[in-house]
């Protein structure tokens, strides 16, 4: 029997459930991280064995003699069995060594480091403008449902959602670049701004303005504007079709009644009361959208010539270059889980229950 | 409330970011920008690069035994070498280097930089290794075979019975090039001869150093003032990778670059009417060409194969959809070669195919399967062919797959008609001729693949002819043979050849002085002014 009076002396059962309790959700963690990747590596691997380019021939190139070409392809173990093969990559990758590089001739994972950041500050600037803007719209579509306002965003973000990105960042090239000249051109930085600032962090942004290069931070701006705004439009699409269904069902219900009746202003009740309860799930929304912006990012950033993730993964992708393939494949898996478990954190954050059931 | 505070200030950022004053101008008046795909580039060291980007690039960076000099395109003259003597037998090559000659970094180019960097090609074995190892040349002999005979003076023996013409191309390669031993040295790991440090950097005498490259970004280079020909007219040149066309073109219509490599007929047509763009059209040396499969029974009879050389519009296509982009060349010698010769004897004849076909036993003639790359210009050389072959009642079956792959169903010998191309290696007869004209062994496990091993065509006497005609001492015999071997591979071949390409340049009009040559060794950027 447990006493209520002292809460201080903790029986033995009671310490046992306090730790196995985060005991056994770490391992569940553990587990499903380790299934995943598993998952992950073994279906690039196998499907990058069988596509019918040879990698090898893309790196002694056609002219290549038969004894370059079978000591290269020994070299990196191509003459073994899949299996094997895939065991002794396994074995790498537990230390650490993703292998390097066919095209770049570096490791895998330096690449990776290289071309990550260049994504991530377009896809974090997508994502801020996609929930700045998609966040509110969805609202006030969900409050105006069936008015203009309502077909308007709809309208609005049912394009985004269906245009190919591709056309959508010619187009905006064209106009708020070529025409209207409102935005820089293609690339992360004006030619001669290149190289005046020392990478720290890889975002561009952040490294000008810590380096006090007020032209350069301007300038890099002008030139992400443009590419995160198209991708933005993208998660602006989803975040907004979301958010407004899920208020609907939020402002069907009676406790919106209630607070209306209590004299309330409706616009606290909707943006305050209403929107706080959707948030719950908006976070996940909004986790997946960021991983969503990673693919969307591959054709923004051919497109856009800019020199991250997605170009990395195509180019490798065509050349057969496995190992790019492999590593990429799993930093963007690294990304959905990490998102994944961060949006549980967030949880308790934004609903009291959640907080209470830990 | 703080979310309308952040919404706010967020709303203010973008706009000032809209309002920010756009510092465009054009490029700097002293750099030519580029924009190039540069997804190709792996090394920028001349014993590994086998990469057209590189190549021209390193054309760029590094000065090279022997070259042909954008003055002159067609001259062999002496790069860090100024002349040159061959003994009678055509084995022992002399030669004494131009005096006062500096590296990048300011230090005098001697004759060991060069007879090393010779050295290390074979030596490192990577993929240009075989570009010398032709010579006789081997890991184990190269170092007594080639040597620093004074400080002046770089002496070679090769042990293979070679042409000296031959030789002398293989020594204006890019594979060529000095460099600088004490800098490759000095940055040394493993026993690698400085290879991976060079990937990225450069020891060179050309006009240009290698500044940076960025992967997946851009490559800068800048003058090099101690140039034995003067520094150049640009200080600097920043060739960026933009891999989209449709956005090389707005950067070029807007002034951001001044010359634009990769455009295709979508965007140059709409842009001839512009006055601030030139557009020009350059020819090159890749050879394109159907290759047949001889293991098809139809294909094995000679008539059937003449049937198929006029069932091709030549010139047709030439005129319509390839225009500026192709030039009609049936030979395997792209023109500008040493020995090319002009000959087109097929153009499109239906009745005539038709009547060689009915004589072959196929009056209602017969179906293949024409194995072609997935994108344009190829895709529309395909649908071209196959109309017209199937005037003639050969009905061919598409099949579009991506290049890479097509390059692997060709070299497995499994396709019955390839539409592919061929691009030499060295600015020598030999490089084709090697590859259209070689097959002794047709066996499935060969020491090389020609193409004419790919196309299963058995022709050992036309191997030891071609094998004779890269021997040939005396050049004006020697064009005679390849002039004669080609007329024979168009003839009676397993090959329909069709077209040499060109490259189109677009450049703002304010931009002169840059052509690009037959081969990437050609395009020199000293010469570009603005």
């Amino acid at each position: 029997m447990v006493t209520v009076a002292a809460p201080a002396a903790v029986t033995d059962g009671e310490w046992v459930r306090r730790v196995a309790g985060p005991i056994r959700r770490v391992w569940r963690l553990l587990f499903s991280v380790v299934l995943t990747f598993l998952g992950l590596t073994c279906v690039t691997f196998f499907i990058g064995r069988v596509i019918p380019i040879d990698p090898v021939l893309a790196i002694v190139g056609d002219k290549a003699s038969i004894e370059t070409y079978n000591r290269v392809r020994s070299e990196i173990g191509l003459d073994l069995p899949i299996p094997v093969q895939y065991w002794r990559y396994l074995l790498k990758v537990l230390h650490g060594d993703f292998g390097n590089s066919v095209i770049t001739s570096q490791p895998v994972l330096q690449d990776l480091l290289r071309v990550f950041p260049a994504t991530l500050e377009l896809s974090l600037l997508a994502l801020i403008i996609g929930v700045v803007f998609g966040v509110p719209l969805g609202v006030i579509a969900a409050t105006h449902r069936g008015r203009w306002q309502d077909q308007v965003i709809r309208f609005g973000s049912l394009i985004g959602y269906s245009m190919p990105v591709f056309w959508l960042g010619l187009i905006g090239l064209l106009v708020f670049y070529a025409k209207l000249g409102w935005v820089e051109g293609p690339g992360r930085l004006d030619v001669s701004y290149d190289d005046i600032v020392p990478v720290v962090t890889g975002l561009i942004t952040v490294d000008s303005l810590f380096a006090g290069e007020h032209d350069v931070f301007w300038n890099s701006l002008g030139h992400l504007v443009l590419p995160a705004s198209i991708l933005g439009y993208l998660s602006l699409a989803y975040v907004a079709r979301m958010t407004r269904s899920f208020m609907l069902g939020q402002l069907k219900q009676e406790y919106i009644l209630a607070t209306l009746a209590k004299g309330l202003s409706p616009f606290r009740v909707v943006w305050v009361h209403a929107l706080g309860n959707v948030w719950v799930q908006l976070v996940t929304v909004i986790a997946l959208t960021f991983g969503n912006l990673l693919e969307g990012a591959v054709l923004t950033e051919t497109v856009f010539a800019w020199p991250g993730l997605g170009l990395y993964m195509k180019n490798s992708l065509f050349n057969a270059d496995l190992n790019a393939v492999l590593g990429g494949t799993m930093l963007v898996g690294v990304i959905y889980i990490g998102l994944n478990m961060l949006s549980d954190l967030i949880y308790p954050l934004v609903d009291p229950r959640a907080r209470e059931r830990r | 409330m703080s979310k309308r505070l952040c919404f706010a200030a967020l709303a203010t950022a973008l706009s000032l970011a809209f309002a920010a004053p756009a510092v465009h101008a054009a490029t700097p008046k002293d750099t030519i920008v580029m924009a190039w795909q540069l997804d190709g580039i792996i090394t920028f060291d001349p014993a590994e690069s086998y990469e057209i980007a590189t190549q021209e690039l390193g054309t760029n960076i590094y000065d090279r035994l022997l070259r042909y000099e954008a003055e002159d395109a067609t001259k062999l003259v002496g790069g860090v070498a100024e002349s040159w003597t061959i003994s009678p037998d055509a084995k022992t090559f002399v030669f004494k280097l131009r005096p006062n000659q500096k590296f990048a970094s300011g230090a005098p180019i001697t004759a060991d930089d060069m007879a090393w960097s010779l050295q290390r090609v074979v030596l490192l074995d990577k993929t240009p290794a075989f570009l010398f190892t032709q010579l006789g040349w081997s890991k184990d002999n190269v170092k007594d075979l080639v040597q620093a005979t004074d400080p002046n003076t770089v002496t070679f023996k090769i042990t293979e019975d070679l042409a000296p013409s031959l030789v002398l191309n293989l020594m204006s390669t890019f594979a060529a090039s000095v460099v600088e031993k004490k800098v490759a040295m000095a940055n040394e790991v493993n026993g690698d001869l400085g290879n991976s440090w060079l990937k990225a950097h450069s020891a060179g005498s050309g006009p240009y150093n290698l500044v940076s490259w960025k992967a997946d970004e851009s490559v800068t280079l800048e003058a090099n003032p101690n140039y034995h020909l003067g520094a150049p007219h640009m200080k600097r040149v920043v060739v960026r990778h933009i891999p989209e066309p449709a956005t090389q073109r707005l950067l070029l219509e807007k002034g951001d670059i001044d010359i634009a490599r990769d455009l295709t007929p979508d965007q140059l047509t709409p842009m001839a009417n512009n006055k601030d763009i030139r557009i020009e059209s350059f020819p090159a040396a890749n050879t394109y060409y159907l290759g047949m499969n001889l293991s098809e029974e139809h294909l094995k009879n000679p008539k059937v194969r003449e049937a198929m050389k006029m069932l091709v519009d030549y010139e047709g296509m030439v005129n319509t959809v390839l225009k500026g982009r192709f030039i009609q060349q049936e030979a395997f010698l792209p023109l500008g070669f040493l020995g090319a010769i002009a000959y087109n004897p097929y153009s499109l004849n239906v009745e005539k195919a038709k009547a060689l076909l009915a004589d072959a036993g196929y009056p209602n003639g017969f179906e293949l399967e024409f194995t072609t790359p997935n994108l344009p210009p190829w895709t529309d050389i395909a649908q071209s062919v196959q109309q017209t072959m199937g005037q003639g009642g050969i009905k061919l079956k598409i099949v579009q797959v991506e290049l890479k792959q097509e390059l692997q169903i060709f070299r497995a010998r499994k396709h019955q008609l390839v539409l592919n191309s061929w691009a030499p290696d060295y600015f020598d007869p030999h490089s084709n001729a090697d590859t259209f004209a070689h097959n002794d062994d047709d066996s499935d496990t060969p020491k090389i693949k020609p193409l004419a091993w790919r196309t299963h065509w058995y022709i050992p006497d036309l191997t030891k002819q071609t094998l004779a005609a890269a021997k040939e001492i005396d050049t004006e015999k020697r064009k005679a043979e390849y002039a004669a071997l080609q007329k024979t591979v168009t003839d009676t071949g397993p090959f329909v050849i069709m077209f040499q390409n060109a490259n189109q340049v677009a450049s703002r009009a304010d931009v002169k002085g840059f052509k690009t040559g037959l081969f990437e060794d050609f395009n020199f950027y000293r010469t570009i002014t603005k």
